[in-house]
């Protein structure tokens, strides 16, 4: 077969679920890492009838995920009241990231922000960081050092 | 760098995630995003898969069949959207609880029929004459649909039956009233026929 029908939705999940929820909790933060996982596996469930499994509906999902985290920070910069990220002691998080650190992965451009959290959270290669951010691979290692680097000025 | 940025554990995402897939699978749902939506329910002939579509019922599994080809199948042949959904299953569940319950003798179902070959699909149809209390031979099926002669084709026709118990393949038996075969093993076509008040050949037609 030449085109391959994608596996059912239900088994898609828990292949994925939780490496884009591992993802999300950095790159939008865990307050609001359910929502936007929610928002992704719909868009996801929207395209799925016309998806061709080529063996990499990892880095589909992943996409999804960044567009759709991308997304979310315009809005929230879009808001009334623009708190980037706010810290949240209410959800479980069993490692948290330090308060300083957190709010400087949040103060990050959000391009920057997925950069920096593909590499050094999801160890993804360069070709696939830029892949996901439809842009050169130029550009998306240009991404991470630019976000490596305001990280380091901000938190010392 | 990279170590300062580790957050949640794998285990703790994937215990995350499947808390947000609850969510997600209510989302979807109001949002029509399910083309076959899966669940299961206990039964006396134990637990039962189903999977319904906007046509309607598509397939009954018994507990041992193998859930992951069905649903491998199902996005061939449906849809890829499968997704467990406990609300589009539910009409389903009442009128089943209310057979083995005894209260109910004939389903008032739609039936999704895609998963049967034209053959399979005419045999079936044929079965589906057969009322509550009733049984019918392989043979007097195969007259029905005017092939006298393929009283076994139909007998491995009924074995690919995907909606049993709905669809009555369980109604159909031996020339000499014996069970001989079901899918779903003899115990099972036992326990339904005998539900059903133990009909025989000789006694209805």
């Amino acid at each position: 077969m030449g085109t391959r029908t994608p596996p059912p939705f239900e088994r898609f999940l828990s292949e994925h679920g939780a490496t884009v929820m591992r993802f999300l909790v950095v790159a939008v933060g865990s307050a609001h890492a359910d929502d936007v996982y929610q928002e992704t596996f719909l868009s996801a469930l929207r395209a799925y009838p016309k998806v061709r499994d080529d063996g990499r509906l990892d880095r589909w999902i992943l996409r999804i995920a960044s567009r759709t985290a991308i997304d979310h920070h315009r809005r929230v910069a879009k808001g009334p009241t623009p708190t980037p990220m706010p810290p949240d002691r209410a959800v479980h998080d069993p490692e948290p990231l330090d308060d300083g650190l957190r709010d400087a992965v949040a103060a990050l451009p959000a391009k920057q922000r997925i950069a920096v959290v593909l590499r050094h959270v999801m160890d993804r290669p360069y070709d696939e960081i830029a892949e996901v951010l439809g842009s050169t691979e130029e550009a998306a290692r240009a991404n991470v050092s630019a976000g490596l680097k305001s990280l380091r000025e901000r938190v010392g | 760098m990279s170590h300062e940025l580790q957050t949640i554990s794998i285990e703790e995402a994937q215990a995350r995630a499947e808390r947000a897939d609850t969510a997600l699978r209510e989302a979807a749902e109001a949002a029509g995003l399910v083309d076959v939506a899966v669940g299961t329910m206990p039964s006396p002939v134990g637990e039962l898969y189903l999977a319904v579509t906007r046509k309607g019922l598509a397939c009954i599994a018994f507990e041992e069949q193998d859930r992951d080809g069905l649903e491998r199948r199902f996005a061939q042949e449906l849809s890829p959207r499968v997704v467990a959904s406990a609300r589009a299953t539910d009409a389903v569940r009442r009128q089943l609880d209310e057979y083995f319950g005894g209260a109910r003798h004939a389903f008032e179902l739609d039936l999704d029929r895609r998963l049967m070959s034209p053959f399979v699909e005419k045999v079936l149809a044929a079965t589906a004459a057969v009322p509550f209390g009733e049984v019918s031979s392989y043979g007097a099926v195969a007259s029905r649909i005017r092939r006298p002669n393929a009283a076994r084709a139909v007998g491995a026709a009924l074995g690919t039956n995907p909606i049993p118990i709905v669809v009555p393949c369980h109604r159909i038996v031996g020339a000499n009233g014996k069970l001989t075969g079901y899918a779903g093993g003899l115990d099972r076509k036992e326990f339904l026929l005998h539900l059903e008040g133990d009909p025989t050949l000789f006694a209805t037609s």
